[in-house]
């Protein structure tokens, strides 16, 4: 007799691989380590906010035009190219809301 | 001898005709995460961890201090098999990196394609003169969350007031560097509270510590003349204890404790020894782009156990590698390169229940190792007024809340 794991293994395999989600740009796969799909806490969610909202907001932080306790210091470490991607990114898989054209 | 031979000769359990294609080791945030985003791409994951419960380290100083309780420090792996993952509640005890396969603690064997081990720290019971397992009975550590965290609690309620508290810190690298600050703060803040004529000694095996000058100012704002720390040069480090008569022996000196946390030197959880993916060190060195183990092909190594470079061992930075591993192994397993990535670290320590305060970075390879990006990341500013303190405070709240939700949920 196999411990039951082996079977639940055995299962699982048969599952076929579900559509790959886009590859994370550098830097995407940290946002959701604070920032949360739906809105909960004092910390506020990305979803629903559009790419170029993201993009002006990290412009801000980096500046120092809009203040923050812990975005300007994020903020830093990405340049303008990067920020667009992540934003993009956040935006196709769900995390945000598409640009308006 | 009989006995040993047939083991060996005997057919363990072995799941050869049906490998996970990505076996994930340790169900902690590095591991518990990587598993479900590896399910989320599809392929089928076995997560390997003992335990039927997960106890947070975040937020347990709080739990030592009195300001929480154990049930918001623990989870299940029911979210964590919802999301796809297959839990399999077994310890593995080695792994031999050439047959790709993993042995688990009841003999049965698991295959897999890729490895990622996640097994967080061991502590290091050789490395202080009488300080071993039955030590930390007496004197607690409650640097792994669970009994030990209920236990030191139950001695500073224990302790009378005027009595002394001794915290041995150790030198670096270790799980969370402003843990044992956090942890002086949060119960000089009971001791303030409950037992004022209390004090609190921090003997240090280092000259330097994380958030040291966010620290210290808030100790002298909030707690004056509570807390001491000593240094190394100073003759902070704990070379000796004696457990009966909570004693500590430093080179200078001994302390004598009415309540003593041991925190000893640390190294990478005993399976990756085992695996043979820990250096001299007793840490994993890594590839910074793909996690995978520079000593053994095929084995990838995140979180605490791994030599993160100037990445901190934190949670939030065990969720981020393990989040940048997913994406390399799958990668891998379609026979592509895994992308230069880019990782964040925000680690907040609370000072009070209402003061919080962070220090976050933001990482890339280089040179081999995950180096900080220039320009980028640092602590909160030294002078802030107290509505900062109590945002931070809240933020970090809501961090452990979305994580853990992220995670166990």
């Amino acid at each position: 007799m196999r411990p039951a794991h082996a079977a639940l293994l055995v299962a699982a395999m048969a599952a076929t691989p579900a559509m790959a989600a886009p590859v994370a740009p550098p830097g995407a796969l940290s946002c959701g380590g604070c920032h949360a799909p739906a809105p909960e806490g004092a910390i506020p969610s990305l979803a629903g906010r559009n790419a170029g909202e993201i993009v002006a907001d990290m412009q801000a932080f980096r500046s120092g035009a809009r203040p923050a306790t812990v975005m300007d210091r994020i903020a830093k470490g990405f340049s303008d190219e990067e920020t667009r991607a992540i934003a993009d990114w956040l935006v196709t898989t769900g995390a945000g809301e598409p640009a308006k054209p | 001898m009989a006995a040993s031979g047939a083991a060996v000769l005997g057919a363990p359990a072995v799941l050869a005709q049906a490998p996970a294609r990505v076996v994930v080791v340790g169900g902690g945030f590095a591991g518990a995460s990587c598993a479900r985003a590896l399910a989320g791409q599809g392929f089928a994951v076995a997560l390997v961890e003992a335990n039927a419960r997960y106890v947070a380290c975040p937020f347990s100083n709080g739990v030592i201090a009195g300001l929480r309780e154990m049930e918001a420090q623990t989870f299940g792996y029911a979210g964590v098999e919802k999301a796809g993952v297959i839990h399999v509640p077994r310890g593995a005890v080695a792994v031999d990196p050439q047959a790709k396969r993993v042995r688990l603690d009841d003999g049965a064997e698991l295959g897999y394609e890729r490895l990622v081990l996640a097994p967080g720290i061991d502590l290091n019971f050789d490395a202080i003169a009488g300080y071993d397992r039955a030590a930390a009975e007496l004197m607690p550590h409650a640097w792994k969350a669970g009994a030990q965290t209920v236990l030191l609690r139950r001695q500073l309620e224990a302790m009378e007031d005027g009595g002394l508290v001794v915290i041995s810190a150790p030198a670096n690298p270790f799980r969370c560097p402003p843990g044992p600050y956090e942890r002086a703060s949060l119960i000089a803040h009971y001791l303030k509270t409950r037992k004022p004529r209390s004090k609190l000694l921090i003997l240090d095996a280092k000259d330097a510590f994380s958030k040291q000058r966010l620290f210290e100012a808030a100790w002298t704002a909030l707690y004056p003349g509570l807390i001491e720390w000593v240094s190394l040069s100073f003759g902070g480090k704990v070379t000796e204890v004696d457990p009966a008569t909570h004693t500590l022996v430093t080179e200078f000196g001994s302390h004598k404790a009415d309540v003593a946390n041991v925190i000893p030197p640390q190294r990478a959880g005993a399976v990756a020894q085992a695996a043979g993916v820990a250096d001299a060190s007793g840490w994993c060195p890594i590839d910074p782009v793909s996690f995978e183990s520079r000593l053994q092909s095929g084995v990838h190594v995140i979180g605490d156990a791994a030599i993160g470079g100037a990445m901190p061992k934190s949670a939030f930075t065990a969720n981020g590698q393990a989040k940048v591993c997913a994406a390399a192994v799958t990668e891998l397993l379609a026979g592509r390169q895994p992308q230069t990535p880019k990782l964040i670290n925000t680690c907040y320590s609370l000072v009070a229940p209402d003061y919080g305060i962070s220090i976050a970075g933001v990482y890339r390879p280089k040179d081999g190792l995950l180096a900080e990006v220039d320009g980028a990341g640092g602590t909160s500013p030294l002078n802030a007024p107290a509505e900062v303190r109590a945002l931070e405070a809240a933020y970090a709240e809501a961090w452990f809340g979305t994580i853990t939700h992220q995670v166990f949920a």
